[in-house]
Formats: structure tokens, C-alpha cells, sequence
């Protein structure tokens, strides 16, 4: 089981506490109405699915229940960071840092 | 005292007898023994029959990676476990164990003719051989392979015992109480730092307890065993687990400990625990396994009699017991001389050491001819004899490669060692990467994942004194690592047993090999040639050759097979054995019940059930119960004698004449709150919120971001700022959940509150003609006249006295009202209204007849007649959709060209040609009945009812196209006959709605 740090509680807590959200990063457009199909496709449903460095959305259902973002190594399944959600998402050299 | 037992040797309590039966026959052993230690005191080897050839099969090894010695041990009704290895289960007085896979009886088995027919159990035998007909797959060639292949029979009753579960925190976790991990955990535990440590056995000692010889810091082992546990015990910071393994490594260091407290016990004490799972969090893990013997791959090496001389040394000096009188050693690692020794001097007569290897040590040969054993250099086995036991073998001498003319040795046990193979499941759960050392032949321990350190044999050190020395290093470090001084202890080691060894494919043999069963993996029957089969018919890789052989896939997870079967596919495809691979190991690392895994979350406590506040009032009133999500809910109130039907037909009958009330306390509800709540409703609502006064109602419809309908309920505006927000049963959590996501992420500007007040609310439905008439005394501060509280309306007030929220709204047709009082008050105002509700002839009803009266009014049920695919326009409902918003969750996809198309499935009516016919929900629907099969489905049906009201069956369906096939008659294909429908609008039942204004 992943411990996994809530970034509003401040605590490492085990994963039992928090459900998975999916992928992070993908803003709701502002007016979707102006979208092209294409563009509502792929807001829709292209996800990155990658091997590597994950940004994802976590919540901590069972205790503050705020949503927040992660990233998570998909090989090794190993949280680098977390933050607060509508902050920006770390740098790769900062996640270069976090991965040593 | 038995013939195979020496008194007075090992460590069992010979003075104490013990009693078991096996297969039935009454067996003595003492206090101290497995079911295997006894059973060999007894003469007995023969303990089951394989898996594919029914081969006649004893224990090979004194541990947990055991692959043969399975039986089934039973303490009674419920209480019967197959596969339990028998060499780990203990004796106790009035044990029943008996063996497995055999019939009639273990020693004349009739499935052994497989044996036989083994041409055509090859690897991928399956695969090949019941190819055809196809139809005899289902129903002749799977039953019977089924029943003659396998292991022990599952259990067929619940499991009445009960199982523990824990967490545990500390500094370090050591895995294995042999001389590493006691070394390991005497320096942890002395630095003060926070120590468990855990070992499989009954005792700890690991191979201390079969190495009685040794000498450690000037005292025996057996007598250093004894001082370094007393000192653990005596350190308040150390715990010591016994019968307890290490059954898998997880993230962040967290290892699930399976803890044995009664199968051991012949009185077992009332509700105790049968097993506990721990799991446990560590700062630091030091691995102290160990390494498991490797054995070597000859024609005839599953005979009864054959295992692994190191398990004979266990059997002899822990056990005291013989496993023969007249034992020959086939060996390529020195390990096994040792055992030869000590069973000469135990009194077995040693008829020969055959060692694979043309250089021995002189100081072996030396002791061997003084012992009076004949020693054979340079030998291989090239087969044995014997049906339920060995009775002797075939040694041949090689020379420059070529294998000479076979001599036969005769012996009652042949002890066998092909090397060890360092014990790394638990390393390889953390995905901790092997190197490979080409010249031991192993894979060793390289990058680690997590805070851990392997010590000892497990990475390939030999001798008792290395495994000290190392362990106390690993333990230091642990400690260190998790912020301790240590000190770490000298261990100087007299009588070590030290030395090495090769590692071979198949022994070189003078036999025809296609005629050899030379087996690899004994539980599953896996023979060397069938690995060299899956290679020549194409499997390349490791994980193709073992599923296509079942190589290390038996309950044992190939302990014994993973190396050989690996070092043979090696030489078949001609590479270095890492280039072919090695299969992952996983958890867990030894059969582990389901009890263990399920701990207290069994009968009520899998799962919660949720009841309303009025749930026991139904109870009392015998009301027939159905879970809906977590709920238990009220489903119909038969009266004596009335099935189902009746019941429910009487139920509609009563609230459509007069009055009938239900519980509706489950439906989900949401306070929405704030000064932005209005916005928010707009945004996630299809509806238009801005102009919905307060005091009224509306019913809102919730997409998801793809434009399909998610949820569904009536929102009262309770004012400006304040809206309840009623979702389905079902649905509330989702709901709150997905408001809340867009709530904080997509518009956190918003002044908004969500709380979910489900639980706070007990919700009494009251439907019929006399509905008003009931509340209208009871009701405080709403006038309910038709003018000033008409249909879709909320009011605060207070009902019998109860603060309440009181909405006209009706899921029924019928004039309807639903009270919410707080929740403690549901089953006082419940039991006051059934109370006035007499003069009506007031009706409780439950949620089928709640289903039945709404699909007479064609009012869908998301999740029923929706099912994530379905879109407003689908579900008739579009007009929910406000035609003038700019946004709201889901609009954008209405118009994604999908949605829009032509033909999509739309909810209908349908009426059955017979109006007796109930059609079967989810039942297909088809256009024309007398195309050919597999035909053409347009949809199905989503909702299938008696109506009392109608006099006649009714039903609701998606089908393509549905509101353009008004009239026409379709058709839905059963197994016995087709029956046919006419499509209809969805309402059936008062469709101008009159009755909702009475």
C-alpha cells in the first residue's frame, strides 16, 4: 500500500484514504461551445497513458476530501511529488531533482 | 518409540506421544513433529499422488517450499483445508489428515495410467490433443481432465473460524530467524532501535536447528541458540513471531506477515483467532531467507525416498529421525557430504556418495573411507527403481563427456543435492533487480527499490559464520539507516560447514531421454523434456515456456523448478540462462488462506448495511427486504399468504385508490449552498435554475461531461441561496463527488457549500387521492390547498410538530407529498401517520411497487432504463434540457455527431401482443424474428412490470429509432418462443395528468 502525501493536510497517509482522479492538467475550456468537435475529442478523451512520469489527480476522500495533484513514476510507482490543486505542475528540473 | 526414530536425538519432546490419523490409520509421533517428521518415524514416505501422472510421491523437502507431501487436514464441518504441506503442519493429538488425488486409495491408484499415457500429456497437451470436436471441450474433456488432474478438493462449507488482522510500525523488520537473522537482530535489537522479527517454524534457528555440530562464541549452537533468544525476549524493543511468514513485499516498505495461532493446537480455544495478518510498516528490512536446495534432474527423481539430502540432515538432527537404513548421495555441491556423514554416524548405512564432480576435497574422501562410504567421482544417475518407494539406483561414471555402463546400488533413500538457490521472492516482489553470477550459477540480489538488506545465504554467502557476520552487518546497517548507534558482535565459528558446488541441466544418462521422466517441477508434473518440447515448438522466452509447461505454476510458485526449468530452456535455445529470463516472482510467497486475507471483513462486517431510520418498523411489519447500493430497503409488505405478486398488486391498487406511504429516507440528498449557488446549479444542471422561485421545485437532470445522463432527482429552491438537492439511491456519492471536483478545480471562485445531508434527512413518501387529507392536521405554517401549494412545490414548516421539509412532488402519478424530517424523528412521524392513515386504509408499500407505479407513468430510473450511453433526447427527456443556457456540464457534447445522428436508441413503451406476457428485463429486441441467427439486435428491454391499474403487462425499452416505430410491432427472441410487442409512448397511465391535481 502507497503512502501518499496530502499536500492540504500536510500528512503522509496511507492510500486507503484517497481515490484516484485521473489525469492532471486538463482544464475544462472556458466556452465550449466555441470547440470544434476535434478539439472537444480530445478534451473528451485523449489521455496520456504514459510509462514514465505521470501528472494525475488524487483526492483525499476519506479525510479533508480536497482534490490535488501528483506525480507518480508509472514503472516504479513511486509518488515524486505532490501539490495543491490550481498550482502550477513542477518543472522537469525539479522533477529531476525529486526523481534522485 | 518407532523404527525410524533415534532416542533421545533432536530437538522433539520425545517423552511426550502424540496420536494423528493419516488416511485413516491411527500413527504415534511426539510432541515436536510435522506430519511428515512422524510419518518418516514410521517408515512411511509415501504421502500422495501427483498431479498429471498420479505418480506415487513422498516429502523431498523439510520446509515450506515442500512440492509433494500435500494433504488435506480437517478439524470438522467447515473446518477442512486441502494442500496443506505436511511437512510445515504440525502433529497434535487427534490430528486427521489424509492425502490427495488419488483413487481408490493412496498406494493402488487408478488414475495412475496416466502415467502410462504420458505421450499425451506432453506440454501443451491440452492445447493439442482435445482440440476436437469442439462441443466435447465443455462437456467431456474439461469435466474429466478437471477431476483426474489437480490437487486437494476445495473446501464445500463456510469457514466458521475467524481471522485477526493488524498493523505494526517499527524501525526494522527482519525476515528469517536463521543465524543471519538472529545475528541481524541481536545488533538491531541491542542499538534499541524498535525490532521485529519473524520466522516461518514452529522455532527460530533456521539451519542452526539442523546444524547441531557448530560451535559459536565457545558454546554449541544449539546452546547459543538458546542465550541469543533468551536476550531478544528480554529486550522490551525486540518481538519475536514464530509460525509466522512473510507472504509479500509491498510499497514503501510494507510486508504482510501471515501469523498460524491454532492449527498447532489439539484444543483449540473458544473464538481464538485461527490466523492473523500483520502488516506491517518498517523503517529499515533486512531479508535473511536464506537459500533453498536445488535438485537434480535424472530419470526417476519423484520416486518416494528421493529428497534432498539437506532435508534428510533436518529429518535426522532436528527430528531425530531416519529417512532409510541404507541411503546412497547423489550430489554435485559438498553440502551433501555433510549429510552423508551424519547419518553414518547416526548408524544408516551409507552405501555410496556419487558426486557429479571429478575433484573432491581430499579431506572428504579422507572422512568418507574412514566412515567406510564408497565414493564415486565423476558420476551421473541415469535412472532409479521402485514403485512406492525407491529401491535402488542406477549410478554410471562419465569420462570426457561420454557416460560409461550403469551399475545398480540398491537403497531405501536417495539423497539428492544439485546446489542451493538463494531465496529472493520477497527481494523480487520490490521489483529489486538479479544479477546473475555466471559462476555459482544463481541470480543474486542487485538495485534495490526499497530501504532493504539481504544478509546471508540469500546473497549467496555460505557457512554458519559468514551468515553471522553478514547478519550482523545488515542488522547495523538497518539500524543506522533508521537513526541508531550500533555495535556490531563478534561470532567466532568452530565445526563450520563450509564449501561449493556446480549446477547442472539434466544428468548426462546412457537411457533414451525421450523415454526419461526426469522431473523439474514435481507438483505439476513438469518434465525436462517438456521444457525442450515448448523450445522446439517455439516458445523463446521464459514466460511462454512456463505456460505452456505450467513450469513453477503449482502452489509451491516453482521454488524447486524456477532454476533448473530456466537452466534447461537456457541450453535448448542455446543462451546464457539471464538472456532467456526469470519468471517474476508475486505473492504470496506460501499458500495463504482467504480467511487470513478477508481478517474481520466477513458475514456483516464485508460489507455495511445501511438502514433507514424507519427500517426497523418494516422489520416488524414482516416486510420483505431487497439491497439497493449499500441499503437494505423496505421491497413489498406481503400480507399472510400473499406472494410477491399479490403483494404488490394490492399495494398499487391501494395508494392509486386511496393512500399509500414508503420510506424514501435513502434517496441521496445535497444541500447546495452560498451566494453563488444558482450559478453553480446552472452549471452542472441541464435545467435553467435563475427563475425557479423559492418554494418551488424542478425536476433536474445531471450529465456527464459526454453528454449521457448520470443522475436525476427534484431540487427544491429552499431560497435564494439554498438548494435541496435530491439524486438517486445509488447515485448521491457520485454526485457529491463529481460537484465537488468541479467545485474545486474547474470554478474554485465559486462561493459555494456542498453537504451531503443524506443520513440527516428521514424521507416519508405519501401517495393517493387522500394524500392531503391525511397531512393537511398535521401540517404547521403551509397553507395545502391545490392555489397556495400546488404540484412542485417546498415549504419549510413543521409537520406533527417536527421541523420538516415538506415538497409536493410525485413519483407515482398521484397526488404525492414527501416529508423530510431529521432523521431521529422518521419512525415517531412514520408510526403517526400509518396511525391516522387508518381511516384512509393507508398502504405501505416498498420499492417494487415504488418501480411498478412510476413505469405505468413512464418516469425512467437512471441506471435502469439509462445506462451511460443514453442522452437526454434518448430517454424522451429533452425537455429538461434548457434550450437558452450558455453552458452547463455536458452541452457541448449534445451536439458531438454521434449524439445527433439518426437512429439512435430511444425509451419506448412496449405492450406485449398477449397482455398476460411479462417480458424478461434486458431482454434483446429484434425487427424481424426470421432472420437467421445471429441476428440483429436494436435493443432491449429496460423495465418489465405487472400494472394492477392497467389490468395488463407493461414495459419500457431503448430500441433504435423507437419514436419514429410508434404502432409497430416488434419482436423479443426467448429461448422457448419468440414473443412479440407494439412499440407505444412511455406513459401509460393517466397521460394528461389529471390525477396529480386531485
Amino acid at each position: 500500500m502507497l503512502l501518499i502525501h496530502c499536500p492540504y493536510c500536510d500528512e503522509t497517509l496511507p492510500e486507503l484514504e484517497f481515490a484516484y482522479a485521473g489525469e492532471a492538467h486538463i482544464d475544462r475550456p472556458e466556452d465550449p461551445s466555441a470547440m470544434t468537435d476535434e478539439e472537444w475529442r480530445d478534451f473528451l478523451f485523449i489521455r496520456n497513458n504514459k510509462r514514465g512520469t505521470h501528472f494525475e489527480r488524487w483526492r483525499h476522500i476519506n479525510g479533508c476530501a480536497r482534490f490535488f495533484n501528483a506525480v507518480r513514476d508509472t514503472v516504479s510507482d513511486k509518488f515524486l511529488t505532490t501539490y495543491k490543486a490550481g498550482t502550477p505542475r513542477p518543472s522537469d528540473a525539479e522533477l529531476e531533482e525529486l526523481g534522485k | 518409540m518407532t523404527a525410524f526414530r533415534i532416542p533421545g536425538k533432536g530437538r522433539v519432546n520425545h517423552d511426550t506421544a502424540v496420536r494423528f490419523r493419516f488416511d485413516g490409520k491411527s500413527y504415534g509421533g511426539v510432541e515436536g513433529d510435522t506430519v511428515a517428521s512422524a510419518l518418516l518415524a514410521n517408515g512411511v514416505h509415501l504421502m500422495g499422488r501427483s498431479f498429471k501422472y498420479h505418480r506415487p510421491r513422498g516429502p523431498v523437502t523439510a520446509g515450506s517450499e515442500e512440492p509433494n507431501a500435500l494433504i488435506g487436514t480437517s478439524r470438522g464441518k467447515g473446518r477442512f483445508e486441502p494442500n496443506t504441506r505436511a511437512t510445515v503442519q504440525e502433529i497434535y493429538d487427534g490430528l486427521k489428515a489424509e492425502s490427495q488425488n488419488k483413487w481408490p486409495s493412496l498406494n493402488f491408484d487408478i488414475g495412475a495410467v496416466n502415467d502410462r499415457l504420458y505421450m499425451l500429456f506432453s506440454a501443451g497437451f491440452y492445447y493439442k490433443t482435445f482440440m476436437w470436436p469442439k462441443s466435447f471441450w465443455d462437456r467431456v474433456y474439461e469435466p474429466v481432465i478437471r477431476a483426474a488432474a489437480g490437487l486437494g478438493v476445495s473446501p464445500s462449507e463456510p469457514d466458521p473460524d475467524s481471522y485477526a488482522s493488524r498493523y505494526l510500525h517499527c524501525d526494522v523488520l527482519i525476515v528469517g530467524a536463521g543465524p543471519a537473522g538472529l545475528a541481524a537482530a541481536l545488533t538491531a535489537g541491542r542499538s534499541g532501535s524498535d525490532v521485529v522479527i519473524v520466522d516461518e517454524h514452529t522455532e527460530m534457528g533456521g539451519t542452526l536447528l539442523s546444524e547441531d555440530q557448530v560451535q559459536i562464541a565457545g558454546q554449541s549452537a544449539w546452546d547459543w541458540l538458546s542465550a541469543t533468544l533468551d536476550e531478544l525476549k528480554g529486550m522490551n524493543n525486540v518481538r519475536l513471531m514464530t509460525r509466522t511468514t512473510a507472504i509479500g513485499y509491498y510499497h514503501q516498505n510494507m510486508v504482510a506477515l501471515s501469523q498460524k495461532l491454532t492449527d498447532h493446537l489439539a484444543a483449540v480455544p473458544g473464538n481464538a483467532p485461527r490466523e492473523r495478518m500483520w502488516r506491517v510498516r518498517a523503517n529499515q528490512v533486512v531479508l535473511a531467507q536464506g537459500a533453498i536446495e536445488r535438485p537434480l534432474v535424472f530419470d526417476g527423481n519423484d520416486r518416494p525416498g528421493v529428497m534432498f539430502a539437506g532435508a534428510a540432515q533436518t529429518y535426522l538432527n532436528r527430528y531425530g529421525v531416519k529417512v532409510g537404513e541404507r541411503a546412497v548421495i547423489v550430489t554435485s555441491h559438498d553440502s551433501a557430504w555433510y549429510c552423508a556423514f551424519d547419518l553414518a554416524d547416526a548408524g544408516v548405512a551409507v552405501a555410496a556418495i556419487a558426486d557429479t564432480r571429478d575433484e573432491i576435497a581430499p579431506e572428504f574422501a579422507q572422512m568418507a573411507a574412514d566412515k567406510g562410504i564408497e565414493v564415486l567421482k565423476g558420476h551421473t544417475v541415469s535412472s532409479t527403481t521402485g514403485r512406492l518407494r525407491v529401491k535402488s539406483v542406477l549410478v554410471n561414471p562419465v569420462r570426457n563427456g561420454k557416460v560409461g555402463a550403469s551399475r545398480t546400488i540398491d537403497c531405501d533413500a536417495l539423497l539428492m543435492c544439485g546446489g542451493w538457490t538463494p531465496s529472493l521472492h520477497l527481494f523480487s516482489h520490490t521489483k529489486g533487480s538479479l544479477n546473475w553470477d555466471s559462476e555459482a550459477e544463481v541470480f543474486l540480489p542487485g538495485d534495490k527499490t526499497e530501504a532493504c538488506h539481504i544478509a546471508g545465504a540469500g546473497r549467496g554467502l555460505w557457512g554458519i559464520a559468514r551468515a553471522l557476520e553478514d547478519g550482523a552487518n545488515a542488522g547495523s546497517e538497518a539500524a543506522i539507516a533508521a537513526g541508531y548507534a550500533t555495535e556490531v558482535g563478534l561470532y567466532p565459528v568452530e565445526a563450520d560447514r563450509t564449501g561449493g558446488g556446480v549446477t547442472h541441466k539434466e544428468l548426462p544418462s546412457d537411457r533414451d531421454a525421450g523415454k526419461a521422466k526426469a522431473f523439474i517441477d514435481f507438483q505439476n508434473d513438469v518434465t525436462a523434456k517438456d521444457i525442450r518440447l515448448a523450445v522446439r515448438e517455439g516458445m523463446r522466452s521464459i514466460e511462454h515456456v512456463k505456460r505452456y509447461t505450467t513450469n513453477g505454476m503449482a502452489t509451491d510458485q516453482g521454488k524447486l523448478s524456477n532454476m533448473n526449468g530456466l537452466t534447461i530452456a537456457a541450453d535448448a535455445v542455446g543462451k546464457e540462462a539471464p538472456k532467456v529470463g526469470l519468471t517474476t516472482f508475486r505473492p504470496p510467497y506460501t499458500p495463504t488462506s482467504f480467511g487470513t486475507f478477508a481478517g474481520y471483513h466477513k458475514d456483516a462486517h464485508f460489507e455495511l448495511t445501511r438502514k433507514t431510520p424507519i427500517d426497523g418498523w418494516a422489520e416488524e411489519n414482516e416486510a420483505a427486504f431487497e439491497p439497493v447500493s449499500l441499503w437494505r430497503r423496505a421491497w413489498y409488505f406481503p400480507l399472510s399468504g400473499e406472494d410477491m405478486h399479490r403483494a404488490v398488486a394490492r399495494e398499487c391498487k391501494a395508494t392509486r385508490q386511496s393512500l399509500g406511504m414508503f420510506d424514501a429516507s435513502t434517496l441521496g440528498k445535497i444541500e447546495v449552498s452560498g451566494p453563488d449557488a444558482v450559478e453553480f446549479m446552472n452549471r452542472m444542471y441541464t435545467n435553467p435554475w435563475t427563475k425557479l422561485a423559492a418554494g418551488r421545485c424542478r425536476y433536474g437532470l445531471l450529465l456527464g461531461e459526454d453528454g449521457y445522463i448520470r443522475d436525476d432527482g427534484v431540487i427544491g429552491r429552499l431560497s435564494q441561496d439554498k438548494f435541496h438537492v435530491t439524486t438517486t439511491t445509488g447515485g448521491a456519492a457520485r454526485v457529491l463527488n463529481m460537484m465537488e471536483d468541479y467545485l474545486q478545480t474547474e470554478w474554485p471562485d465559486l462561493k459555494v457549500w456542498l453537504t451531503s445531508t443524506t443520513e440527516q434527512w428521514a424521507t416519508i413518501a405519501l401517495n393517493g387521492p387522500n394524500a392531503r387529507k391525511l397531512i393537511e392536521p398535521f401540517v404547521e405554517g403551509q397553507d395545502l390547498s391545490e392555489e397556495a401549494f400546488p404540484h412542485m412545490s417546498v415549504s419549510e414548516c413543521k409537520v406533527a410538530g417536527i421541523p420538516a421539509r415538506l415538497f409536493r412532488i410525485s413519483f407515482t402519478g398521484e397526488l404525492g407529498f414527501e416529508i423530510n424530517v431529521p432523521a431521529r424523528y422518521g419512525r415517531e412521524l412514520w408510526e403517526k401517520l400509518y396511525e391516522a392513515g387508518q381511516q384512509y386504509d393507508v398502504c405501505p408499500y416498498g420499492t417494487e411497487t415504488m418501480h411498478v407505479l412510476r413505469a405505468e407513468k413512464g418516469y425512467i430510473i437512471v441506471g435502469q432504463d439509462t445506462d451511460g450511453t443514453v442522452t437526454p433526447d434518448d430517454a424522451g427527456i429533452g425537455w429538461a434540457v434548457g434550450k437558452k443556457k450558455p453552458d452547463f456540464v455536458g452541452m457541448r457534447s449534445l451536439k458531438r455527431p454521434d449524439l445527433v445522428a439518426e437512429g439512435r436508441k430511444q425509451l419506448v413503451g412496449l405492450l406485449t401482443d398477449d397482455p398476460k406476457t411479462l417480458l424478461e428485463e434486458g431482454a434483446q429486441i429484434v425487427a424481424d424474428p426470421k432472420q437467421p441467427i445471429p441476428m440483429k439486435m436494436i435493443g432491449h428491454v429496460t423495465s418489465s412490470y405487472w400494472s394492477e391499474a392497467l389490468g395488463r403487462t407493461i414495459a419500457l425499452a431503448v430500441v433504435e429509432g423507437g419514436r419514429s416505430r410508434m404502432g409497430e410491432s416488434l419482436h423479443i427472441p426467448m429461448p422457448d418462443r419468440v414473443l412479440s410487442a407494439k412499440v407505444t409512448e412511455t406513459v401509460f397511465y393517466d397521460p394528461e395528468g389529471e390525477r396529480l391535481k386531485a
